[in-house]
């Protein structure tokens, strides 16, 4: 395997780590403010509070970890991307920041204190606006939307805001976050053994099943006309996407009948991966359509090197830290159920 | 439009948003370590009042980790997207420490959500004590590492560039620059002074408002002693980084000294101001003093700012900013010293109102030393962003909507500075030390913790 591809497959598996902690994030956000609205409150609120708080600072690093890594091993995005997306990536920022203040004020900061509805009406809306505007970035990725005028890449906004292609990714990244999380939720109340929870977050994971999929087959279709060479490659990776459909089918199954939500969580990110990393393939060898690839863009051999070394001796310090994280605030049935005192 | 130069609003929304993370950066680093010697301190005398402080300072630390957390990514962004050609070298030659600097994050984020949701779960105190550990090692680390890249900015070495292209790039040469171990020392010890002095400053302001109870007591006089052990020490390395300066980036000092001329024996100018015709008025001049600051000999050549042509010669300005921070670190020094002097000796002027109120006073000084120093190293580079190699000018974005989002980052870094003093006002004054400590003898009586 070239150094190219080690790259890319690291910096790929960490954005897909981002995009499934991040989802479960966002999406219960975004079901607390809608439980708000309707009268359902705490309903969702107290997972927040169990699990997400002392999580979230963790999956925020993916992403950080994901826009260091690119630019240490592909420093020329920089370059491209640094210029065009300068707004897109600081409306995302912002929005980003919204969230962590609901953290840091709301959750560590109010002992006793009822919470401001508003407040977390607009912690909630902020979630979904994120995976929006961030998936902006995988449109422009394809094409179409940037020419260079004077060696600058400049974004044609009209462009980009007009075609269909846009609005299709960024319907199935809502999607797609409110599916993850509705599912991740349904599992963890029931082993909160919170009934009330279980059964609404379930009835949310079956309403967004089916508009994953449409949104999903749109995108594809949409690329078939706004860049068909690689509509070309995502067909000959019809198998990849074919599994991940019959996983689908799996964790749908599984939440309807009610059995096992575990294991539809498990599926369900296999689903994802199969998903995310065939479109990841489909995409080689460009990093963006069709002015850089991943070996233009490559940085130096000896970074390279260093890069991936720093890399393992750090997964070697991180994955029995993650574990323990898992284990105290994910696996341990006392603390889910809320049994053990929160301090 | 406000900023029509895109160079200029990402200077300035640089400006901005590092001068605002750094804030909560410096609290990040140094109050782990404050909390530790709290915990530690609590475990060895048995004495509950200490466990209590580590207990309320991490829970407000918790506060400002989020926001340190936010406006961090905020940065890292915004440097790849107000510098994007910056990045692009940068990304060739210094990715690693930025890369490691990332792990470090993590490390702390992780145990530090296990440290501050388990307080209750460990029957023993030691146990719970190893989990800060990794917190405080994971935030120095942060510190050091982001501020070794800082180092490559001001003395960039461990590549060639031939013909434009470059070559024989070294990572780990990038990362042992003559800057940086001045410049990473420096960083840790200002973060854990003011992080005690901070502290300190607390402790004193609620004895001024009449808290009597020991615990404000303690918490002050150990504070304060931490702050005296590593002021000295900033101001050690403080003069250590003069000598850096003086041999790898001499245009800084002599900026920052308003040393024109080359010269023996050169005075230190401190204070003072620069009139319309560059001649400098009521200043203070020490003796022999840039000499020793430079080269730690008195009849050393200093160079001046005749040696450079005027495009590289650093903004007059920052030798305010110098001025600023040594006067607040000498200040800090003294305050610590005769404090802990006057303790020892039962020095009654210690205890008095006015003095504690310079105490009071020191926190937010701090942190204006912090800033200071910073605005002095950053700007004192200008027009460089590698020295000798980049210019801002070649660095910037060409982006047209930099102007607005100054705007917008403006209005949110406000939001979350008001935000953050709210919250952890009302923290803390709603569950006073007092309280706490009779919820937690009530407690001990039904149960054994
Ligand atoms: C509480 C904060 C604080 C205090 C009391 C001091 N400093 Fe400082 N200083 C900093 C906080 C700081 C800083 C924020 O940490 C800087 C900015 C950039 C850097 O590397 O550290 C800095 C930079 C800095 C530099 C520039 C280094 C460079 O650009 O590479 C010099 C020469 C000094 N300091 C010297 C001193 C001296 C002689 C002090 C005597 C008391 C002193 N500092 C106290
Ligand atoms: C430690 C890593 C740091 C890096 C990588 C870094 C990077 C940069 C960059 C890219 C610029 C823009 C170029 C320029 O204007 O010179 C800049 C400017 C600036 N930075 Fe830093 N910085 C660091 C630390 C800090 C900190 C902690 C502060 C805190 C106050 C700070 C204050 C400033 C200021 C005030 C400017 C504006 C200078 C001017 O425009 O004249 N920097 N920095
Ligand atoms: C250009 C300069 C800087 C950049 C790009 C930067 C980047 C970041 C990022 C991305 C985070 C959030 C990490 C997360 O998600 O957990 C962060 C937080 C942090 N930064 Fe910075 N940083 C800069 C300057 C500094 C400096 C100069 C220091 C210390 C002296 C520092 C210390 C910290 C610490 C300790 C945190 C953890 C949050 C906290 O404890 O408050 N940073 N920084």
């Amino acid at each position: 395997m070239s150094l190219e591809i080690i790259g890319i497959s690291v910096l790929w598996t960490f954005l897909f780590g981002y995009v499934i902690l991040g989802s479960i994030d966002f999406g219960a956000g975004f079901f607390n403010a809608y439980s708000i609205i309707t009268g359902k409150q705490h309903v969702v609120s107290k997972v927040i509070q169990r699990y997400l708080s002392p999580v979230w600072e963790v999956t925020n690093v993916f992403f950080v970890f994901f826009f260091v890594g690119i630019v240490g091993f592909f420093p020329k995005t920089a370059f491209y991307y640094g210029t065009v997306l300068l707004v897109p990536a600081s409306i995302a920022l912002i929005l980003m920041i919204i969230r962590g203040s609901y953290y840091a004020f709301e959750l560590y900061g109010s002992k006793g204190y009822k919470g401001h509805k508003g407040y977390a009406f607009m912690y909630g809306i902020a979630g979904v606006l994120v995976p929006a505007a961030l998936s902006i970035v995988l449109t422009i990725s394809e094409g179409g939307f940037i020419s260079i005028i004077d060696g600058n890449p400049v974004l044609d906004y009209g462009a980009l805001f007009t075609s269909p292609l846009t609005w299709s990714v960024v319907v199935l990244s809502i999607v797609a976050v409110l599916f993850i999380s509705a599912v991740f939720l349904t599992w963890y109340s029931n082993k909160a053994e919170d009934t009330g929870a279980t059964n609404l977050m379930r009835k949310y994971a079956m309403f967004w099943a089916f508009p994953l999929i449409i949104a999903a087959v749109g995108i594809i279709y949409e690329l078939s006309s706004h860049n068909p060479e690689h509509f070309d490659r995502i067909l000959n990776l019809w198998w990849m996407f074919g599994l991940s459909f019959l996983l689908w089918i799996g964790t749908v199954w599984l939440t309807w009948k009610r059995k096992k939500y575990g294991l539809a969580v498990g599926l369900l990110v296999g689903q994802f991966a199969l998903a995310f990393y065939a479109y990841g393939i489909s995409l080689y060898p460009y990093l963006l359509y069709p002015y850089l690839t991943i070996y233009e863009g490559f940085t130096n051999d000896a970074m390279a090197i260093s890069l991936i070394v720093v890399f393992i001796l750090g997964l070697i310090l991180l994955v029995p830290s993650i574990f323990l994280l898992l284990k105290l605030f994910l696996f341990d049935k006392d603390y889910v159920k809320g049994n053990k005192k929160k301090e | 439009m406000l900023f029509d130069d895109p160079v200029f609003g990402s200077r300035v929304l640089t400006l901005l948003t590092l001068s605002f993370h750094i804030i909560y950066a410096t609290i990040g680093v140094g109050v782990p370590l404050m909390i530790m010697i709290a915990h530690w301190v609590g475990i060895k005398k048995k004495d509950e009042h200490y466990l209590l402080m580590a207990k309320r300072w991490a829970r407000g630390f918790a506060v400002t980790v989020a926001v340190g957390v936010v406006t961090g990514t905020a940065i890292g962004l915004q440097l790849s997207l107000l510098w994007p050609n910056f990045m692009e070298l940068a990304g060739n030659i210094i990715a690693l420490p930025l890369f490691l600097e990332v792990f470090a994050f993590f490390f702390e984020a992780i145990f530090l959500g296990i440290y501050a949701y388990t307080g209750d779960r460990f029957e023993d105190k030691r146990k719970h004590f190893l989990l800060l550990i990794p917190v405080v090692l994971g935030a120095a680390a942060s510190g050091l590492f982001i501020t070794v890249l800082n180092a490559f900015m001001n003395s960039p070495q461990g590549f060639d560039i031939v013909n434009g292209q470059l070559t024989n790039v070294n990572p780990i040469a990038a990362m042992f620059t003559p800057a940086m171990p001045t410049k990473v020392s420096h960083v840790l010890a200002t973060s854990f002074m003011t992080a005690a002095f901070m502290l300190a400053s607390i402790a004193a302001y609620k004895i001024l408002k009449g808290s009597n109870h020991i615990y404000h007591k303690k918490s002050l006089y150990m504070t304060m002693k931490i702050g005296l052990v590593f002021s000295i020490a900033a101001a050690l390395i403080g003069d250590f980084s003069g000598k850096y300066l003086a041999e790898y980036q001499p245009e800084k000092l002599a900026a920052a000294e308003w040393h024109f001329e080359t010269e023996e024996g050169a005075p230190l100018l401190m204070y003072g101001i620069l009139d319309d015709e560059g001649e400098v008025k009521y200043e203070l001049k020490i003796p022999y003093g840039l000499s020793i600051l430079a080269n730690g000999n008195p009849n050393s050549v200093v160079i001046g700012l005749d040696q450079f042509p005027e495009e590289e010669t650093p903004p007059l300005i920052i030798h305010y900013f110098f001025d600023l921070m040594v006067t607040i670190g000498g200040f800090m020094v003294v305050l610590s010293l005769v404090y802990w002097i006057g303790m020892k000796r039962a020095w009654s002027f210690v205890k008095s109102n006015w003095y504690r109120w310079l105490i009071v006073l020191g926190g937010p000084l701090s942190f204006l030393a912090i800033e200071a120093g910073w605005w002095m190293a950053e700007v004192g580079r200008q027009p460089w962003i590698l020295r000798g190699i980049m210019t801002i000018e070649e660095a910037a974005t060409s982006s047209d909507y930099v102007g607005l989002m100054v705007i917008l980052f403006a209005t949110l870094y406000l939001f979350l500075g008001i935000g953050t003093i709210v919250v952890l006002r009302r923290m803390f004054k709603n569950n006073p030390v007092e309280l706490e400590l009779e919820q937690q003898e009530a407690a001990q009586g039904g149960e054994t913790t």
